[in-house]
């Protein structure tokens, strides 16, 4: 009709993007290059963002390379050493025991909502599981610090502490902010995550899938673990990949319930440090260069890990609907 | 068994005897007996909406029963219903009886999970699971705890009854996914029968398939039921009368709901049939 | 083997085993999702019960007081969060909608892959991470804190949540439209035109209401940018207050009137939140309504 191929016509969005505008008489041009330049300052910003963060970390990178990332020192007063191993080991603690209570929680949540629960009841519930996701971070922290602690992680640590003190990770003395505390918070933030993005994937899996296990004589729960699960594998992966990616950034919420110390035992039950927590806690209180530059470096380091998470989350969601497709292709 | 039973037998029941008796080796005669299923006034609704209506068919053991009719005339409903697959359509409600060997499996307190395993079913596509060729089929006895060599054995024996033991029997370990449309589909049917069911209904099982496929899927089907009962869906009369031994035919009313016209004998029915509208339908006037 | 190994008494007791093992399991997904949602409705409670006492209506017109002097309250994190916010979304959605657009319609070629994947990581990147970026942008080359470099790290967070739902919207357009204006003349271009632009309107306001919603209850970034200010400020080039920050400088401080004014601060934050998030779910469900009542 205006001389397109029929490989650009196939291209064309649903709704016929140049014909959009064409209508507007004048710019037609100019809208083009407007859209375009737009969308090239977008990608250009995730650059833009590496490369400050990466120069204005020079300082300390050129000071400690990539030891930086194994020393377990953080002295900013008198011997100027900087070392982020502390933080990240924090940082991974808190979030990898957030995601092992909360990948269990979220999925069996996103089984109640996608295949069993009446209609009725999946509307209301999974607004409700949204909303979880929509309360901001400093809400959690101040619920957290002032009725989460006191009422449900204290007495959960003298619980653990007293059974199982022996353990080195559950050693006293028992503090009210804990990594335990921030764990739990962050069990409580990513739910929403992996609870919606495997709800989504449940909804990707074909309805033949479930109706060859029925038919064969499956109960209900034996074709969701040994059909749907395992169809959807590598969806799931990438809920709790989103979910690991998330709880790494967090930042009020863990430094609110977290402590801030610098604790080098392995106990869940002392305060800690995460790399956010960190950051949020003594930027602004950073003298000097090469203290504010170790900073930035560890804004860096979050940076590059939850890039590379997110990117893999991607990827593996991305997996679960193409299987799909090519099934009902065939 | 049959003796004093003579004087209540239908016509159409005649007819059928008279079929199976020209069928069969000389010398025996089958008994019609009791049918494995029959089907007593069903009615399937979706909401408001009746999808079939009134539905009674009595269907016999160790044949093809083959359900006929244009689009949207309820077939697959009807099919559905006849294992309780309706049940998942969400507002879906089914009433009347559906009577296996003799016990309604629609009335309330009944074990849907066994219902499902004694009548299985095959899809219109296949559908095998993302696993190996091995675990597709064994799939069913492995709920039941079959374990080990006699899992082996039963899966053995399933692919054989389904015709691919042959050609997959090196590659039990590959995914089902990696074999063609027709072997995929052979593989659903092993699938079905490893759990040893005594019907299996087929939801126009060959329709996906090329001629080829097609037509060794219906030599599959004469060779099962021998084992088992068979009730298929097509929309292809031809096949239809290649393979099915009876042969229902529905149509749709104006409202829309899907009814049974006709139910006979398929040589009888495609020759002779007794409705007009199924005489219409089978001679191409219709649609 | 003879048929029928599968059953009776060896299938009935395992049959048994099953449905319980049936039950059990779908009663813990059960179990699961209450547990996932009851925080949500302590947090609610609690934050209702321990915040509404404070509010009153001097509390959203008055200033914060000194420590130790009764009264006081919040106007100026009010006034701080609403310029932020609205600074933000100044310099966010024109960009994010014309991306969005282009996302759209070009999602095939290499800028518009670029384009998503750019969103997807922009929407993962820590805030905080953001606020050190608009530190070493604006605050360090500015010499000063300001209500400026808080508004635009807002901008940026806001970014990806309008491009991702605008887009959204205008792939619901269903691809009838497209035969239609296919084959048509310059009038019917029109008749496309007034089913694409609400559509597109929706998706983008849908987007700005949770973009808001977003940017409004973050404190992280703006720790070193906006900075916080205990007096009445709107000066751009000044530090400024919001309502995510002096919950934080509250709750943390060992003050108990401070703390209690945090609640407050707390509960106005998590009602706004939670409306613009309902408001905005509501325009999907309104918008996916009418558009299946138009293809009818």
């Amino acid at each position: 009709m205006n001389g397109e191929s029929a490989r650009e016509a196939a291209h064309r969005p649903p709704w016929g993007g140049r014909t959009l505008f064409r209508i507007w008489r004048h710019g037609d041009l100019v809208s083009d290059v407007l859209v375009r330049l737009s969308s090239i300052a977008v990608v250009g910003l995730v650059g833009f963002i590496g490369y400050e963060l990466w120069l204005h970390s020079a300082e300390s990178r050129v000071a400690f390379g990539l030891q930086f990332l194994v020393t377990a020192q953080w002295d900013p007063s008198i011997k100027l050493v900087f070392g982020a191993l502390p933080f990240i080991q924090g940082t991974l603690v808190t979030s990898l025991v957030a995601l092992v209570i909360a990948l269990p929680m979220g999925l069996g949540t996103a089984i109640f909502l996608a295949e069993m629960a009446p209609d009725w009841l999946r509307q209301p519930v999974g607004f409700l599981v949204e909303m979880l996701a929509a309360v901001p971070s400093v809400v959690y922290g101040l619920w957290g610090l002032f009725a989460f602690i006191p009422s449900f992680v204290r007495p959960l640590a003298l619980g653990l502490n007293a059974g199982l003190g022996f353990l080195p990770v559950l050693a006293g003395p028992v503090f009210g902010p804990s990594r335990l505390a921030a764990s739990l918070v962050l069990t409580i933030m990513i739910l929403p995550t992996i609870a919606a993005v495997s709800r989504d994937v449940f909804s990707a899996i074909p309805q033949s899938q479930r109706e060859a296990a029925l038919a064969v004589g499956a109960t209900h729960w034996e074709m969701i673990s040994q059909v749907l699960v395992p169809y959807g594998l590598s969806g799931f992966l990438g809920a709790a990949v989103l979910a690991l990616g998330r709880a790494l950034g967090e930042t009020m919420a863990v430094t609110m319930v977290i402590g801030n110390t610098l604790d080098l035992s392995p106990s869940l039950l002392h305060p800690g440090y995460t790399m956010a927590s960190l950051i949020a806690n003594e930027f602004t209180e950073a003298t000097g260069n090469l203290y504010q530059s170790a900073l930035i470096e560890i804004g860096l380091v979050l940076f590059f890990i939850t890039l590379i998470l997110n990117f893999l989350a991607r990827l593996l969601v991305w997996r679960v609907s193409r299987r799909a497709a090519g099934e009902t292709r065939a | 068994m049959n003796g004093g039973a003579v004087a209540r037998r239908t016509n159409e029941e005649a007819l059928i005897e008279a079929r199976f008796g020209a069928l069969l080796p000389e010398g025996s005669v089958p008994a019609m007996g009791d049918p494995k299923i029959a089907v007593q006034g069903l009615n399937v609704f979706y909401g408001n909406f009746r999808a079939v209506g009134d539905i009674a068919i009595n269907i016999p053991d160790h044949r093809i029963t083959a359900i006929i009719g244009p689009s949207g005339c309820g077939k697959s409903t009807l099919l559905r219903a006849l294992n309780r697959m309706t049940d998942l359509v969400p507002g879906a409600r089914t009433e009347g009886r559906v009577l296996l060997d003799g016990k309604d499996i629609l009335a309330p307190g009944v074990d849907v999970v066994e219902v499902r395993r004694r009548i299985g079913m095959v899809f219109q596509r296949a559908n095998p699971f993302p696993k190996s060729i091995f675990d597709n089929v064994a799939y069913g006895p492995r709920l039941y705890g079959t374990r080990g060599s006699q899992l082996e054995e039963v899966v053995e024996r399933s692919l054989r009854s389904a015709a691919l033991w042959e050609e997959v029997k090196d590659k039990l370990r590959h995914s089902a996914l990696a074999l063609s449309g027709g072997q995929q589909q052979r593989v659903c049917i092993a699938r079905a029968i490893a759990v040893e069911p005594q019907v299996i209904l087929m939801d126009e099982p060959a329709s996906a398939l090329d001629p080829i496929a097609t037509l060794r899927i219906e030599e599959l089907m004469r060779q099962l039921v021998n084992q088992y009962t068979i009730v298929v869906v097509t929309h292809n009369m031809q096949q239809a009368a290649r393979v099915s031994d009876l042969t229902a035919m529905m149509m749709m009313r104006p409202d829309r709901t899907g009814e049974l016209i006709e139910f006979g004998v398929t040589a009888q029915m495609f020759t002779r049939p007794k409705d007009k509208r199924t005489e219409d339908y089978i001679t191409g006037r219709f649609g | 083997m003879s048929r029928g190994t599968l059953t009776p008494e060896f299938g009935r007791t395992r049959a048994g085993q099953r449905k319980t093992v049936n039950a059990l399991m779908l009663g813990l997904c059960m179990v699961m999702t209450l547990l996932a949602v009851a925080p949500l409705l302590w947090i609610l409670i609690y934050v209702i019960d321990k915040g509404g006492s404070v509010i009153t209506w001097a509390f959203f017109t008055h200033l914060p007081t000194p420590v130790g002097i009764p009264g006081g309250g919040i106007v100026n994190a009010l006034v701080g969060s609403a310029e932020t916010v609205g600074l933000g979304l100044v310099v966010s959605a024109p960009v994010a909608v014309l991306a969005a657009f282009y996302a759209a319609s070009h999602s095939d070629s290499g800028l518009g892959l670029a384009l998503r994947f750019a969103t997807d990581v922009l929407s993962g990147v820590p805030s905080i991470v953001m606020g050190i970026f608009a530190y070493t942008l604006i605050v360090l080359p500015m010499r000063r804190f300001s209500a400026f470099s808080g508004g635009i790290v807002l901008g940026f967070i806001m970014l990806p949540t309008i491009i991702r739902t605008t887009e959204e919207m205008l792939r619901l357009v269903p691809s009838s439209l497209r035969e239609g204006s296919l084959a048509l003349g310059a009038a019917e271009w029109r008749t496309s035109l007034s089913v694409l632009l609400p559509a597109a309107a929706n998706g983008v306001l849908t987007g700005v209401l949770l973009a808001i919603a977003r940017g409004a209850g973050e404190a992280a970034p703006m720790l070193f940018t906006a900075f916080g200010n205990p007096f009445f400020s709107t000066a751009l080039n000044q530090p400024i207050a919001t309502l995510p920050l002096i919950i934080y400088t509250y709750a943390i401080s060992p003050y108990s009137d401070w703390k209690a004014k945090a609640w407050g601060a707390a509960l106005v934050l998590i009602v706004v939140v939670l409306l613009l998030n309902a408001a905005a779910r509501g325009l999907v469900w309104w918008r996916t309504r009418r558009l299946g009542g138009q293809l009818r």
